[in-house]
């Protein structure tokens, strides 16, 4: 049976707000697809974002949703998770709104593994404030801030979680639809800090100024430099030039920091009443 | 001898972005927010396009944007950054330490309203929550007159008796997004008319060693304060000078506030910014049927223009502000707030009432204008004020 999409909407909330050929609606739709296929209660899950075009799309979930400010959907989502450890806290957050301006609290979040899962809507540009780079922008690519091609170094956000701690890092993008399905599917049901890199496309700010031309480019070019993560791994490094993983980058056991907060405080009562 | 003026159709924020031009600062670093970021992003053109000298920094986020600035203008530049809304609330921490570091940063501000819910457009929220910062305020009913008071602003700030950052406020979207007829000076009229910024203490000076913000505790911590408020207070007299001086280049005149047909008014409208355009509308229309009605518009609210306000206000017998930021303080906004306050100690003291409007972008029209004018009009019929404060246009 089709997936009935209603259920999970806010009909209402419609037309939204992403340009023709934006990738977040396949990265939202994504979301549901696994929260559907995993068969979770919707009623406890709650989902939180920051600001961006990103983090517009808790407000066509039909969930308890929480919009935040830019940067720091992590930190409510944190505060969500330690009051009501028994919710699913999935935060929705851009590159920019994760990585720049509230890139402290990814990698605090990822150290601590609290059992948060972070589906970051990787366009590689600030798609809101109209295409100012942001740290996910390749070198040499164009942007409004970056009129000769950009100069800094980016991120690779799995190896900044990875490197920050983290539990649970993986990779998809929009051309791999069904894939990333299957990775959000495999971080909901981590127990500890998930994240995924969900690479969406940005046509009208990022491709319009990096010879993509049309959205439909774009998501080839992922197919065309996307490779699984068990090729990648055996890969030359002259190889992987220019080449990005996907899949299941990292995932490990570790307790979960409000399982290991909620042990502490039994331990302190018990000793209280002896 | 100042050349002519150039007559254009520029939006706010590109009128702005003119003046920053015209200005050429040594560092501007900045993070889009909305409806600020055309501001930076036309000025980055003139940086890649070779008009301007400017190190430009981008940074990831307005706190880093602040505090960039902060550091250049620290080394002896003179450093420019602009904001709204959000990007102002995070810049808080640092708003403190640029002014009590007395640095003459100059910072556009075009007025957002602060979430929560989220909203992009005006309200004088961002700026209001910011007026214990230290900072010299100056607010802008056109396009223009933004123009002019960034302009202005870098005199006032590097000025010896003052040297406190300023920010120059225009209302998001309406002035910041709408096109309008301006006149900008000629590029060498600007440039001779801000001079070069010559800091007297500054970091990269290496022969004379100086430090910023050491700790000072019981000892010293009240002298850095009081030095603020005495900057602060001298800023009156450095703000009508520059502006006497501006006068004479550009023909246009400032004040500390706009007296518009208030010579005789009776009652007054008391409001910042664009909605004041709106409501000379209204008071020329009510003066075409013998309606004695005026309108006066604050230009700075950091230093508060206390008499001078009240002097002007003398012979008006119902006064209404508008503010367009609340302050759950229940008593009010915040301009009715010390506008009430300062006429304490007046012999005369007009019927006053106030206004929270235009909340969030809410659309404020000659229709709502007419209707505050008509208010005061019952009250001094009634003989006292029939609200203190008023949420204007609300749904039911
Ligand atoms: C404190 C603060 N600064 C700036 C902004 C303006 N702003 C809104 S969204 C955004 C960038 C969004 O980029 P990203 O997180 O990559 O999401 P996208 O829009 O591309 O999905 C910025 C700078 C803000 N809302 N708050």
């Amino acid at each position: 049976m089709a997936l009935s999409f209603e259920k999970y909407l806010r009909t209402q909330k419609m037309p939204h707000i992403w340009c023709p050929g934006c990738g977040h609606g396949i990265v939202t739709q994504a979301i549901i697809r696994a929260i559907d296929e995993l068969g979770l209660n919707t009623e406890k899950i709650a989902i939180v974002s920051g600001i961006g075009c990103s983090s517009r799309a808790p407000g066509y979930l039909n969930f308890d949703t929480l919009h935040t400010t830019h940067g720091r959907a992590i930190a409510f989502a944190t505060g969500i998770k330690m009051a009501r450890p028994e919710l699913k806290v999935i935060v929705i957050t851009g590159d920019g709104d994760a990585a720049a301006i509230g890139g402290n609290h990814l990698i605090h979040a990822a150290r601590r593994n609290i059992g948060l899962t972070v589906v970051c809507f990787d366009n590689n540009i600030y798609g809101m404030t109209s295409g100012q780079y942001s740290p996910l922008t390749p070198v040499g690519s164009f942007a409004s801030t970056a009129p000769y091609g950009m100069l800094e170094r980016p991120f690779d956000l799995c190896e900044l979680v990875v490197g920050a701690g983290g539990t649970f890092a993986a990779r998809s993008t929009t051309y791999h639809a069904r894939h990333l399905v299957n990775v959000i599917k495999e971080a909901l049901t981590h127990n500890g800090f998930s994240f995924v890199d969900a690479l969406s496309q940005c046509p009208t700010y990022y491709g319009r100024r990096n010879k993509l031309r049309t959205p439909l480019d774009m998501m080839n070019w992922f197919r065309d430099h996307a490779v699984p993560v068990s090729t990648w791994e055996k890969m030359p490094p002259e190889e992987r030039e220019g080449k990005f993983p996907i899949g299941v980058i990292k995932k490990v056991d570790a307790p979960e920091f409000s399982e290991v907060y909620s042990g502490l405080i039994e331990k302190v009562r018990e000793r209280g009443d002896e | 001898m100042a050349s002519e003026q150039r007559k254009v159709a520029m939006t706010g924020n590109e009128a702005v972005a003119n003046a920053l031009r015209q200005i050429d600062p040594d560092v501007v670093a900045a993070y889009p927010i909305t409806p600020q970021t055309d501001i930076v992003q036309y000025f980055s053109q003139f940086v890649s396009d070779g008009q301007v000298k400017t190190e430009f920094v981008t940074v990831e986020s307005e706190h880093s944007a602040m505090s960039a600035t902060v550091g250049a203008s620290a080394a002896g530049a003179r450093a420019m950054t602009a904001t709204s809304s959000q990007g102002l609330a995070l810049m808080w921490e640092m708003l403190h330490i640029a002014s009590s570091y007395r640095l003459p940063i100059v910072m556009p501000v075009v007025n957002r309203a602060l979430s929560g819910p989220i909203n992009i457009h005006c309200d004088h929220s961002d700026t209001m929550g910011s007026l214990t910062t230290g900072w010299i305020q100056i607010y802008s009913e056109s396009a223009q007159e933004a123009y002019d008071n960034v302009i202005q602003a870098v005199r006032i700030a590097e000025h010896p008796d003052v040297l406190l950052p300023v920010m120059v406020c225009q209302d998001g979207f309406i002035t910041s997004h709408g096109i309008e007829n301006l006149e900008i000076l000629a590029d060498e009229d600007v440039k001779q008319f801000v001079g070069e910024y010559k800091p007297s203490n500054y970091l990269l000076n290496i022969k004379e060693p100086v430090t910023f913000g050491p700790l000072a505790l019981q000892d010293y911590y009240t002298e850095f304060k009081v030095q603020q408020a005495e900057a602060m207070a001298n800023a009156k007299k450095v703000i009508l000078e520059v502006a006497e001086e501006y006068a004479k280049l550009s023909g246009r005149k400032y004040g500390l506030f706009e007296g518009y047909r208030l010579d005789d008014a009776e009652r007054v409208i008391v409001v910042l910014s664009s909605t004041a355009g709106t409501t000379k509308a209204v008071v020329d229309e009510l003066r075409s049927k013998g309606q004695k009605v005026g309108l006066l518009k604050p230009r700075v609210i950091r230093p508060f223009p206390a008499e001078e306000l009240v002097d002007a206000l003398s012979g008006a017998k119902a006064v209404a502000v508008m503010d367009r930021a609340e302050t759950f303080s229940t008593q009010g906004g915040q301009i009715f707030t010390e506008l009430r306050a300062a006429f304490y100690y007046a012999k005369e003291r007009p019927l006053m009432r106030n206004y929270i409007f235009g909340l969030g972008g809410r659309d404020t029209t000659t229709r709502e204008i007419h209707k505050v004018f008509s208010d005061l009009e019952n009250d001094l019929e009634r003989g006292h004020v029939e609200k203190l404060v008023t949420h204007l246009d609300v749904r039911e």
